[in-house]
């Protein structure tokens, strides 16, 4: 791992949670086993462990989010932690408060955790250099940078169903890449474990200049790009794109990148299928292939509550040991 | 006025000896001695008949050159006072030994009336630390609609015009702005930069955009503005010169067309040629600057576009900003970065890495950036004026961000160690900044 990096900590743990970018397998392969441990939890009839009674965590979200807020806040309810809603809309920043003194407010509550969404890349980071030094962040998407703790919650849900190898693994990501934080941190994630080959299917406009770079095989046709593939992960296309030159039209994007049972056909027979949601059934792809066999979008959500209670309670241990 | 403030402002009868005295326009490169008189240089070498020096500069170990001629700075006045003010950013260029800035008309309100030119020029004269010189709004407003009374900016002393980085509104409306500012013999300052693949972006469309989420600028938004702009210039034949290029793609179709006679000028921002797209991997606001930073190939482009003469000058690209509007997330972050302290550390740095010798450099700081401007600076000519820098190259120093003399501590320079220092910097024969004091 990179030396500095403000999201470990002087023993090599999780301080902050910002990026996949930087961190490596040991790192990753204990967040999803420290998940499967906390799965078991979600499943049982009395869902809470004690982990963090007495913490105080804020959802301090600058995006409209439900699912991603939803199950920050389960996961950290079931942790024990007290938990803090706060949306700022565009207008309350039109107020003129900055960033930063909104943050400083919040702090003075005596935060332990601050879980951020922000429109900006970087923000998380911003936020991270400067909370006070036993504060934690969980980044929660920022601009199209980072998304990391849906990008785990992927990895959790393909180890799952594919098992620990993922180096005999191909996984294809359809869409809007260019856009995506999600895309960003799967790709990143799936690369530090090891993942025999990351493909991205787009036409060029949704496709990032020098995406190569990032550790992906790029395809602009949907039936070779999943071409035996065991994993398809399909990204949601915002609907502003289609007001720019991005796209010509939700019509034409379906017939040429939306998944149907029968594009489906050319990737493995136990390929499974994802999505980070909300699906846009009939562009992104079929209700037939969203509610199908292969489909694992539900479990994606209901993972997402363990691996989010996983990384939470990483980072306040090495804030707990670093601290008192 | 106190006793202090009104020595600085009189001109004495000066002698500045042994100092290894440069003046590229002169060719000049010898350890002799100058002379000052009522605020012009009447003699080098050996002192006139009946000249009594009133003060006595020993430059000895020293550089004696022209002060430096600043393409862009701004001093954020009017408009921005909370940044910076013409006071305060004189007094930083004058101890940087920068004695003419070109403040761009960007203003607020924009320098598109004579009275606007008018209020800067009179703010600069009180404050009597540098001079400075302004570039009139080639559209009203810099709206890229309608043109700007560019005589009546001439007649109040815009030696220039410019959109800055405003976009106009299609190229007919630059034709024609083109045009107009050739028939007033007006130079017109060109930033090629295409607003629409700008698209907003706020890093080089590149690798580290790519991996940061950062929206990018194209290089194409560089490239395809500059043919687009050389393709009017050739037409209209109207005097153009390119503001802060940085990629090494547009140097090359600025050398080529200067190749077929096309007689266009371009500089470049001295970040530039140390700083690229990598160091804005961190989301480092310091690093946020439009034009983007690119890619590692294009800053060796750069220099050696500089070195060979495609690219005439150097700037400071000077742009102050108070602490707030660099603390945020990156793309929220304004733009730019505080240059007038280190226009002349960080450019000694080129003689150090063999991209430019000694007296080369300072050609581009000094009468290169002075013929653009179409000023008769930059130059320790007999008669001229004494707008001088003396200068220690050797004194090394560590610059701290929160000490530099210009209100704006935006620097991501910060802990960079510092070559060369300025001892004395005189405009008009007055002693303007002198070192320790």
């Amino acid at each position: 791992m990179k030396a500095n990096d403000p999201q470990i900590d002087d023993q090599g743990r999780l301080r902050h949670f910002l990026t996949i970018s930087g961190l490596n397998q040991q790192l990753l392969t204990e967040i999803l086993d420290t998940a499967e441990s906390f799965a078991g939890v979600t499943e049982q009839t009395v869902k809470k462990v004690p982990l963090l009674r007495g913490k105080t965590i804020v959802n301090l979200f600058f995006e409209a989010s439900t699912r991603t807020r939803t199950t920050f806040e389960l996961a950290a309810k079931r942790l024990s932690a007290d938990v803090l809603n706060i949306n700022i809309t565009q207008s309350s920043a039109a107020k003129g408060e900055t960033l930063l003194d909104t943050l400083r407010n919040i702090e003075a509550m005596h935060v332990d955790m601050f879980i951020v969404r922000h429109a900006d890349s970087g923000a998380a980071h911003f936020i991270a250099s400067n909370v006070a030094p036993h504060t934690s962040v969980i980044n929660a998407g920022d601009g199209r940078h980072s998304h990391p703790t849906q990008a785990m919650l992927d990895m959790f849900t393909i180890r799952r169903t594919k098992g620990p190898d993922f180096g005999r693994l191909r996984v294809a990501i359809v869409g809007d890449v260019m856009h995506s934080r999600v895309a960003r941190s799967q790709i990143h994630a799936l690369n530090v474990l090891n993942t025999g080959e990351v493909r991205i299917v787009a036409p060029k406009t949704l496709i990032p200049a020098y995406a190569e770079s990032l550790g992906t095989r790029i395809f602009h046709d949907l039936r070779t790009g999943i071409q035996d593939a065991d994993v398809i992960i399909m990204l949601r296309l915002q609907h502003e794109r289609m007001k720019g030159a991005l796209l010509p039209s939700e019509h034409e994007y379906y017939e040429l990148f939306g998944l149907t049972e029968k594009k489906l056909a050319s990737a493995n027979p136990d390929a499974i299928v994802m999505h980070p949601g909300p699906i846009n059934r009939g562009v992104e792809m079929d209700s037939e292939v969203a509610d199908g066999p292969r489909s694992v979008i539900l479990q994606q959500v209901s993972h997402g509550i363990a691996v989010r209670m996983a990384i939470m309670s990483m980072a306040m241990r090495s804030q707990q040991d670093g601290g008192e | 006025m106190n006793n202090m403030a009104a020595a600085t402002r009189k001109q004495l009868n000066i002698h500045i000896h042994g100092g290894r005295v440069i003046d590229p326009a002169n060719e000049l490169d010898a350890v002799t001695d100058v002379y000052i008189e009522k605020g012009k240089i009447i003699a080098l070498g050996n002192a006139p008949d009946g000249f009594s020096a009133e003060v006595e500069i020993n430059a000895i170990g020293n550089v004696v050159c022209p002060g430096l001629v600043d393409l862009a700075a701004r001093a954020r006045e009017p408009g921005a006072e909370h940044k910076a003010t013409i006071a305060s950013e004189t007094r930083a260029a004058a101890s940087g030994g920068i004695t003419t800035l070109c403040c761009p008309p960007d203003t607020d309100p924009v320098i598109d009336t004579p009275a606007v030119a008018e209020l800067i020029r009179l703010r600069a004269a009180d404050a009597g630390k540098a001079h400075i010189v302004t570039l009139g709004a080639l559209t009203r407003g810099l709206n890229g609609e309608h043109l700007s009374e560019m005589a009546a900016l001439r007649k109040a002393g815009c030696v220039g015009v410019s959109n800055v980085q405003r976009p106009m509104t299609n190229a007919l409306v630059l034709r024609r702005a083109l045009e107009y500012a050739a028939t007033f013999d007006l130079t017109v300052f060109l930033h090629a930069n295409d607003h629409w693949l700008a698209n907003e972006g706020c890093a080089h469309e590149g690798r580290v955009a790519t991996r940061n989420g950062l929206p990018g600028i194209p290089a194409a938004a560089e490239t395809a503005a500059v043919a687009h702009l050389l393709a009017l210039i050739e037409q209209i034949g109207v005097r153009a010169h390119f503001c802060r290029l940085t990629t090494g793609r547009a140097a090359r179709m600025i050398a080529r067309a200067r190749f077929d006679g096309v007689p266009v000028t371009a500089d470049v921002a001295i970040p530039y040629l140390y700083l690229t797209e990598n160091d804005v991997s961190d989301f480092d606001s310091q690093c946020h600057v439009i034009p983007p930073l690119r890619r590692v190939e294009d800053r060796q482009q750069l220099r050696a576009a500089l070195q060979n003469g495609t690219i005439q000058a150097i700037c400071s690209d000077h742009q102050p900003h108070e602490p707030d509007a660099k603390m945020g997330p990156f793309p929220s972050t304004e733009p730019g970065i505080s240059g007038l302290d280190t226009l002349l550390p960080l450019s000694l740095r080129l003689v150090d890495e063999k991209i430019l010798e000694l007296p080369e450099l300072i050609r581009r700081l000094t009468v290169e950036p002075a013929k653009i401007l179409g000023l008769p600076c930059g130059t320790l000519s007999i008669g001229s004026a004494a707008d001088i820098c003396v200068f220690d190259p050797e004194q090394t120093w560590l610059l701290d961000a929160k000490t530099l003399c210009s209100r704006g501590h935006n620097t991501p320079f910060s802990g960079w160690e510092m070559q060369g220092r300025v001892t004395h910097t005189l405009l008009d024969g007055r002693r303007v900044h002198t070192l320790g004091t």
